[in-house]
């Protein structure tokens, strides 16, 4: 526990040095005390927790939105053969579509408010989710299937009760992916579109020249998705504790 | 002198009350030529006296003297051929690729390189395999391709970590008698790990036995079968039988006097 | 059905419906079209025009020279890094704070901090890109070497491999599954921050183009713009799943032969 608060004190103490004695202009990079203190000015004000709440309600609402088509499809997908074969070109075609190439079509269709925001933090969180559903679906182990099968479950309630279960692992994992993406989709959007958030705070902040706001922002938004990321992680070991893929972890 | 000296060997791991004291005291002696194996009731810290032996770790008591010489780090004069072929072959090199590894920090010229290389696999009867990949092969060429890998580094000493273990029993037999067969063709001098007690009377020229954890030596014994040795032939010797027997009680003895402390 | 009837009964599905999609969606658009959803055969023509290859020079070149070298800069910190962080215990544990924060920033955020820096030519697209795309790498790569057997270890101590030969020729190979899932990771983010770069600060490439094309209501032309990169993403995606299962066929072969 001690080498890694060195570090991080280590880091900081670097950061204030090179800006205090100009190695980097004062113009570019405020000292590092400069810039957490206005973070901490930031924390009182009631301007900055809205901008926090606007960006987590596009994440939320994306990512929502996401699991609620991805997890259903990508369990029919991933249980039929011929509708995975159907559709295997598309998906890897759609797929890696960078989503942001769709920001103007957003603009024109939902304009610049949270509308485009949680389009685009849905459209690109989907794609993860859906392809781990997939992927989980066709790694149930077909012994579970026959087992099921031999105690005279049917179709609805082998689906229920052996494929969900074993597809609950990889969806965990499709959900903490989708979660990181769904947050720069929803950052993405902010700057570049204007949608309220923290995304469009720092772009703000940047161009009346508040650099100190600038930084304590950037710093803020990293505390943000560290946050969740946290939170992800720690909800998919929970899931996967099970899990084969877990084991070595573990030990 | 000896070519190889243990003396007063000890490891233990961690400190105070939580050490393991894997290996107690052992003492014993390789000398040139030699086929020695080293059986043990299983856990009883084989693999640890060997990795002590081969220099990958550093014993806490004691010390290995190779003609004379401290060992420190793994010398060059050793090559070790591990249980789990699968595992420290490199599934991204050929057989051929594997087995010039070792000596590409050996300055030799190529030619010589090459040549090694080819006398080594064609030793363990692979010369047909050399450009294929090691998970191409079945377990027992797998672990050959590792002999060869170790023949061609030209040690003074092979050390074996139970290397038949995980093969099955027809393929045991034949590895067993194609390291007979090695030995005699590179003269080298062989330590040989196992567990197996009819596989170390048939192997060697003497057998170290010993006690469960923490390890000590309980009996060396002379293993005076004729050579050429003979899977048939050798097992069906009384001699052959009365050894096996000896060992076997000498293992069973210690486990139940363990068990009933 | 027989297997051999019912194999190519699938790759008549596999073929038929992606290409009934876009019959469907050509008909559609072309008997309906709306502003914002023109018809497919004027997009197509729009595609052709501007890509083959009137603008190409002038914006996807450009586009495709940044996201290259802020890629392989970001590959090449990655994996020399992360073998430095794979090998120590403490190095790591030191550094785990600052690369789980500073991997944990939307990298859009990092933007204006780019241009505040840096500017806001190519060098700062160049960097954001090398930004996103050095993590993925680089987690791959530490899990990658800190994962390494032990027996392969001992192996290169005992035959006494070391220094380049031991990393180029054991530590790299073994951790290089590890290594092309994050570059795979990576090329994905390339792309993307490729793009948002351009949208905020630029005055050609593709992300310029798009917008651009949005602002002035050039529509056919977005979409063109929007179809151009959706075919580099798939063709990116395909180009290094050959490379990979070229670099990669003995982890494949070995994988199946331990598995069967």
């Amino acid at each position: 526990m001690v080498a890694p608060l060195a570090a991080v004190a280590l880091l900081l103490v670097l950061w204030e040095l090179v800006v205090r004695v100009g190695i980097v202009a004062e113009s570019n990079i405020p000292p590092a005390s400069a810039a957490l203190s206005e973070l901490v000015n930031q924390f009182g004000d009631g301007a900055f927790w809205s901008a926090v709440g606007s960006t987590l309600e596009g994440w939320a609402a994306g990512l929502g939105i996401a699991i609620a088509l991805g997890v259903p499809l990508g369990l029919l997908i991933g249980s039929s053969r011929w509708a995975y074969r159907g559709l295997r070109v598309p998906i890897e075609f759609l797929r890696p579509i960078p989503s942001v190439a769709l920001i103007p079509l957003a603009v024109l269709i939902y304009g610049q408010g949270l509308q485009s925001k949680i389009f685009l933090a849905a459209f690109a969180s989907f794609w993860p989710l859906l392809i781990q559903t997939i992927y989980g679906v066709q790694d149930v182990d077909p012994v579970a299937t026959d087992t099921a099968r031999s105690f005279g479950l049917g179709r609805g309630e082998r689906m229920w009760r052996v494929t969900v279960p074993s597809a609950v692992p990889y969806i965990a994992t499709g959900i903490r992916i989708s979660s990181a993406v769904a947050l720069i989709l929803a950052v993405t959007a902010e700057l570049v579109i204007g949608a309220a958030g923290l995304g469009r705070e720092i772009n703000v902040a940047r161009s009346g020249g508040n650099l100190d706001v600038m930084y304590a922002l950037i710093v803020a938004t990293g505390l943000l998705g560290w946050v969740l990321n946290l939170a992800t992680s720690a909800g998919e070991r929970r899931v996967l504790h099970w899990h084969p893929s877990q084991r070595g972890v573990l030990t | 002198m000896a070519l190889l000296e243990i003396n007063g060997l000890g490891k233990t791991y961690g400190e105070g009350d939580g050490a393991t004291h894997a290996i107690g005291d052992v003492s014993f002696s390789l000398d040139e030529r030699e086929f020695v194996c080293v059986v043990g009731p299983s856990g009883c810290g084989k693999t640890t006296l060997l990795k002590c032996m081969s220099g990958l770790l550093e014993p806490t008591r004691g010390d290995v003297l190779l003609r004379g010489e401290r060992v420190e780090g793994p010398p060059e004069a050793m090559a070790l051929v591990f249980q789990e072929y699968s595992r420290s072959l490199l599934p991204w090199m050929s057989v051929r690729g594997n087995v010039v590894m070792p000596l590409r920090h050996k300055k030799l010229e190529k030619a010589e390189a090459a040549r090694l290389v080819e006398e080594a696999v064609d030793a363990v009867g692979l010369t047909e395999f050399i450009d294929r990949y090691p998970w191409q092969l079945s377990g027992g060429m797998q672990q050959r391709v590792a002999i060869a890998r170790a023949l061609a580094y030209q040690p003074e000493i092979l050390l074996m970590d139970e290397p038949f273990a995980s093969v099955d029993a027809q393929t045991r037999g034949d590895l067993e008698d194609l390291i007979l067969e090695v030995r005699d063709r590179y003269d080298m001098t062989i330590l040989f790990v196992t567990h197996d007690i009819d596989e170390s009377v048939y192997l060697s020229d003497r057998i170290v036995v010993l006690s469960p954890s923490p390890t000590e030596v309980r009996e060396i014994l002379d293993v005076p079968l004729p050579a050429p040795r003979d899977q048939v032939e050798t097992k069906e010797l009384p001699e052959f039988a009365h050894l096996r027997a000896h060992v076997y009680r000498l293992i069973k003895r210690r486990r139940e006097a363990a068990e009933s402390t | 059905m027989r297997p051999r009837t019912r194999r190519i009964a699938e790759l008549a599905v596999e073929i038929a419906v992606p290409a009934a999609i876009v019959a469907v969606l050509f008909a559609w658009t072309a008997g309906k079209p709306t502003f914002y959803f023109p018809p497919l055969s004027d997009v197509f023509d729009r595609f052709a025009n501007t890509w083959v290859f009137e603008r190409f020079g002038s914006d996807a070149w450009p586009s495709l020279r940044r996201m290259g070298l802020g890629y392989a800069i970001a590959v090449l910190i990655a994996i020399a890094a992360g073998t430095a962080l794979g090998s120590s215990a403490t190095l790591r544990r030191a550094t785990a704070p600052v690369v789980e924060f500073l991997r944990s920033i939307p990298p859009p955020a990092l933007i204006p901090f780019a241009i505040v820096v840096i500017g806001i030519g190519d060098d700062m697209k160049v960097f954001i890109i090398a930004f996103v795309c050095l993590w993925p790498v680089l987690l791959n790569t530490i899990d990658g070497i800190n994962g390494i057997d032990p027996t392969l270890r001992d192996t290169a101590r005992v035959y006494g491999i070391s220094g380049r030969d031991r990393l180029m020729r054991i530590t790299l190979p073994a951790a290089s599954p590890q290594i092309f899932a994050g570059m795979r990771l990576s090329l994905s983010l390339a792309l993307i921050l490729m793009v948002i770069s351009e949208m905020v600060a630029s005055t050609n490439g593709i992300g310029f183009f798009v917008l651009q094309s949005q602002r002035s209501f050039a529509i056919p032309e977005m979409w063109s713009g929007i179809l151009l990169l959706g075919i580099l993403g798939y063709l990116f995606n395909l180009a290094f799943m050959i490379i990979e299962r070229r670099v990669l066929a003995w982890h494949r072969g070995a994988r199946a032969s331990s598995l069967g």
